[in-house]
């Protein structure tokens, strides 16, 4: 084979190198490996491509997929389509941003760690906290680290987490705890809420924690205040599992006394992609500031008295503390989080509170206008921010198929996760679906009743 | 230069009332009272304080900060054990088609099968390179992918009615080795390595018992050495009946060369960002994908991807399954690079990018042999080890190496690891530089060795030409100040 464009050795550099080794051959190079152990022929795998061939067979593929912007998409549950200004691809594509490693070395590191504290500081006003890291992996993992914090700074192994938490992110818990022996509970969910009294009587000295979602998995707005009063007379932490964009309006998990915020970064700036790469979120109060996981970015000064950033608290970190840390989490999304920052940069306050205003707006159009159809009806009662619940007269698959065969992407339906929830369908409605699509989606609905 | 050094704002310091950044539609259907959809007291008092600049501010701002960083599109990143390849533009472009970036997760399966169907023969491929019978993409990071594969080994030793609780590593281990360890509520069990940073069998014998769940092994090792028992490695280990777990941080050595199935490991992880070409974000987002051999298949967590032929589906209903690792399926538009990297290469491709992995990497060692010193005087793989100055100059250190660096345009090398090497220099110059760089970086590198002895404070004093010198990192950590706090 006579080379590859990302390998610029020639036959010459190659044999200049080995002359300067000492070898004849690369082969010798090698001669530490075990003949046992060598592969004997070449790894089946294709045959090489042109990057014109590549482009065109990913295209290929692409093509097998609907995507949003060929179908108006009614879903969320953990993912949402906002829209994303053309500043966040055009910035977080600047290569000195994504070709860059870990900050080790801040020096020439000073944009990706000022991005990140900026970040950081957004993320500290969105929740009223004190302290936000620079991510973790995604919204599930957050709640997991949120939970082994809990524990951790409480000494207890009780965990209560409400139904209304996603059911990925239980599931995602639930791996978690099961190798610390943590005993996870779960809070029962009644009309659309987390039930209060249940909670209550559940709560008791041994709980480290009481995790609750809000706008929790079916969309409603939790009350979330009596929650954190009841786990703090125990001496447990309050987890608040949040959607940033919903901050804009919605109470503060600093203002309803939670202790640690985490949830879905997803929604500011950055594209649905399958499912990843998310952006996992964690701020929390000053005082567990250094049980925190993940990087932190602080500021400081340098020789000269000039202001800088870098990695600090480190003395948490698994390169430092190894079996002792906090956390063994390494590379996080780092990227994703800079993302985040440029579009709450564009967004600013403003626009932040425009798209949650709209979100808040439009989904309420949609639930009211679907609700009021013959045989469809709102499943709960609560307040809710941009997904709502509605109880269909037919099989919520079959509506999902005949709306798909309309172009429309519909909203998740529960049966999926839970056989008892039959006939709903979980909506989602951002900013960028257009009233035209809403009334389309309530046309086709009322036409399949 | 100058210019950059005059210092940045902070957004928020840029920020004046009323100023817009971005440009919503109006709001195209009825506007009802918020207070009327939502009770007054489940809404914020007070809006979160949140910058207000214009587009423009936006753009010059991060393009400013762009500025004030340093990836391997910049230069010469030879960071040992992080492998700082170039990361192919193509990769960007096959990730963000829209039927690839704009498919939610939880759309039916028939409406991204395309997607479905590159994850199917990515996991496939993995597999192979690996070689293990199967393979999960779900783990977003090389940490994460350790968390996975653990949690793999537990269950699977649970199911055979076994409570193993300890995990061996070696003292060269990475941190995240002996971290994941505890995050999966195992010990570690931590032995000494022979000088050259091999395992030392007798060591490993002592180790291992019926309480042993796993052996965490890096290989090449982190001194960038071959394990040249591998194979007595592996049966020391099984014999005990534990389980063999490859971290892939080094995989970069052996693609197409050896497989960690063939040596005898049980569960590895790879990690896409480092020897699949995808970039590293300057901290993420990775991919950590895990193989397994056949034993472990059950264990895999939930959904796997299945293929009857026709058709790519989710399959949750996997009674022994570790459970869910993430909120979906992992970092997608990750492995979109990594598999059109892997299509690129192909297998002799592959291979000839270790081969030149280690071909440079022994170039730079050779080359460096007289002005640093090499603990090891043996063929190196990917990387190489130096343990500081060959001739110490008073009051230089290694950290100041690796600030001197900086001055001449490169991103050091990885410094002060692995622990078991004093003063450690590793250098890993991945098979995607040119002679000539590598040539310029070494002449640089005696140039710093001569400094250190002829004008030491100028390198202890490095950085000088950098948009900050040294940062005082002490009062960072004491008197933390981690986010914006209006005057």
């Amino acid at each position: 084979m006579a080379g590859h464009h990302y390998l610029p050795n020639t036959p010459a550099d190659r044999q200049a190198m080995l002359k300067t080794i000492g070898v004849q051959s690369v082969e010798e190079l090698f001669a530490d490996l075990p003949a046992d152990i060598r592969l004997k022929q070449p790894l089946e795998l294709p045959p090489a491509v042109s990057e014109l061939e590549i482009l065109r067979m990913m295209q290929e593929r692409a093509g097998r997929n609907s995507n949003v912007d060929q179908f108006p998409c009614f879903l969320g549950a953990g993912a949402y389509d906002h829209f994303v200004p053309s500043v966040v691809s055009h910035l977080a594509g600047r290569a000195e941003f994504y070709t860059a490693y870990t900050q080790y070395q801040p020096e020439i590191s000073q944009g990706g760690l000022q991005a990140l504290w900026e970040y950081q500081s957004f993320m500290c006003e969105l929740t009223g906290l004190d302290v936000s890291n620079a991510s973790l992996y995604d919204g599930a993992t957050a709640t997991a680290e949120a939970m082994n914090l809990a524990c951790g700074v409480t000494g207890r192994k009780k965990v209560l987490i409400s139904a209304g938490v996603h059911p990925f992110y239980r599931q995602v818990v639930a791996t978690y705890a099961r190798d610390f022996g943590f005993a996870v509970q779960v809070i029962p969910v009644v009309q659309g809420k987390t039930a209060a009294d249940e909670l209550i009587t559940l709560v008791d000295d041994e709980t480290a924690t009481v995790i609750l979602q809000t706008p929790n998995f079916y969309g409603i707005i939790e009350d979330m205040t009596a929650f954190g009063e009841a786990v703090h007379r125990q001496g447990g932490l309050f987890v608040a599992v949040v959607n940033p964009i919903s901050l804009a309006l919605l109470q503060s998990p600093g203002e309803y006394g939670a202790d640690i915020a985490v949830g879905e970064g997803q929604p500011l700036g950055l594209g649905l992609n399958f499912g990843g790469p998310y952006l996992g979120f964690m701020a929390v109060r000053e005082k567990y500031m250094r049980r925190m996981p993940g990087r932190i970015v602080g500021q400081t000064v340098d020789i000269e008295g000039r202001r800088g950033f870098v990695l600090t608290l480190q003395a948490r970190e698994q390169h430092i503390r190894r079996e002792k840390a906090y956390s063994n989490i390494c590379s996080n999304e780092g990227l994703c989080a800079v993302m985040a920052a440029i579009y709450v940069s564009a967004m600013g306050r403003e626009g932040l509170r425009q798209v949650a205003n709209s979100c808040l707006q439009k989904a309420h159009y949609a639930a009211q206008r679907i609700a009021a159809l013959p045989g469809y009806s709102l499943a709960h009662t609560g307040p809710f921010f941009h997904e709502f619940v509605i109880k269909t007269p037919r099989p919520a698959s079959e509506i999902n198929s005949l709306l798909l065969a309309k172009g429309i992407i519909g909203g998740l339906d529960l049966a999926t996760l839970e056989a008892a929830m039959a006939d709903q369908l979980l909506f989602c409605v951002t900013e960028k679906r257009t009233s035209g699509e809403i009334d389309e989606l309530v046309a086709v609905l009322e036409g399949l009743k | 230069m100058s210019e950059l050094r005059q210092g940045k704002p902070v957004i928020y310091e840029l920020s004046r009332p009323g100023r817009i950044g971005c440009d919503l539609p109006a709001l195209d259907v009825p506007e009802q009272e918020v207070a009327a959809l939502v009770s007054e007291h489940l809404l914020r008092s007070v809006p979160p304080n949140l910058p207000q600049v214009s587009e423009v501010d936006v753009v010059r701002h991060y393009i400013g900060l762009s500025r004030r960083n340093y990836g391997v599109d910049n230069g010469f990143y030879p960071l040992g054990s992080c492998t700082m390849k170039y990361n192919p533009k193509i990769n960007e472009d096959t990730a963000r088609l829209a039927g690839f970036s704009k498919i939610h997760p939880l759309q039916p399966v028939d409406t991204v099968q395309g997607a479905l169907s590159v994850l199917y023969e990515l996991q496939t491929y993995l597999a192979q390179i690996a070689g293990m019978d199967g393979c999960t993409l779900q783990p977003v990071a090389g940490a994460h992918g350790e968390l996975t594969g653990l949690k793999l080994i537990r269950a699977y030793h649970h199911s055979r009615g076994e409570n193993r609780t300890k995990v061996i590593v070696p003292d060269s281990a990475h941190g995240t080795n002996p971290a994941t360890a505890t995050a999966c509520g195992l010990e570690t069990v931590e032995i000494k390595s022979d000088p050259d940073g091999s395992v030392n069998l007798e060591a490993l014998r002592a180790a291992v018992g019926p309480d042993t769940a796993a052996f965490m092994l890096t290989n090449p090792s982190t001194l960038g050495l071959f394990e040249t028992k591998i194979t007595e490695i592996a049966k020391i280990t099984h014999d005990a009946g534990g389980l063999l777990y490859y971290d892939g941080a080094n995989a970069n050595a052996i693609l197409g060369i050896t497989r960690p199935g063939d040596m005898g490991f049980d569960v590895v992880h790879f990690n896409l960002h480092k020897t699949f070409s995808t970039p590293h974000g300057g901290g993420g987002p990775g991919s950590g994908p895990v193989g397994v051999k056949a034993k472990l298949l059950p264990f895999l967590p939930v959904p796997v991807i299945e293929f009857d032929g026709h058709r790519y589906s989710l399959q949750y209903d996997q009674p022994q399954s570790i459970g869910k690792v993430h909120s979906f399926y992992g970092n997608f538009a990750v492995m979109l690079r990594a598999y059109t990297y892997i299509r690129m290469m192909g297998p002799d491709g592959l291979r000839l990018a270790s081969e030149d992995a280690v071909l440079n990497a022994n170039y730079i060692m050779r080359s460096l042999a007289e002005s640093y010193e090499l603990p090891f005087d043996r063929h190196c793989m990917h990387e190489c080890v130096f343990a500081g100055l060959k001739e110490p100059a008073p009051g230089v250190k290694t950290l100041d190496i690796a600030k001197r660096i900086l001055d001449y345009g490169y991103h050091p090398p990885t410094i002060y690891f692995p622990l078991i090497v004093h003063d450690a220099l590793m250098i890993e110059p991945t098979e995607t530089e040119s002679k000539e760089t590598m040539d310029e970086f070494i002449a640089v590198m005696k140039k710093i060795a001569q400094e250190a002895l002829e004008s030491p404070e100028l390198v202890s004093n490095a950085p000088h030409t950098t948009v900050v010198r040294r940062l005082d990192e002490t009062t960072a950590a004491r008197k933390p100040v981690v986010r914006w706090k209006d005057k």
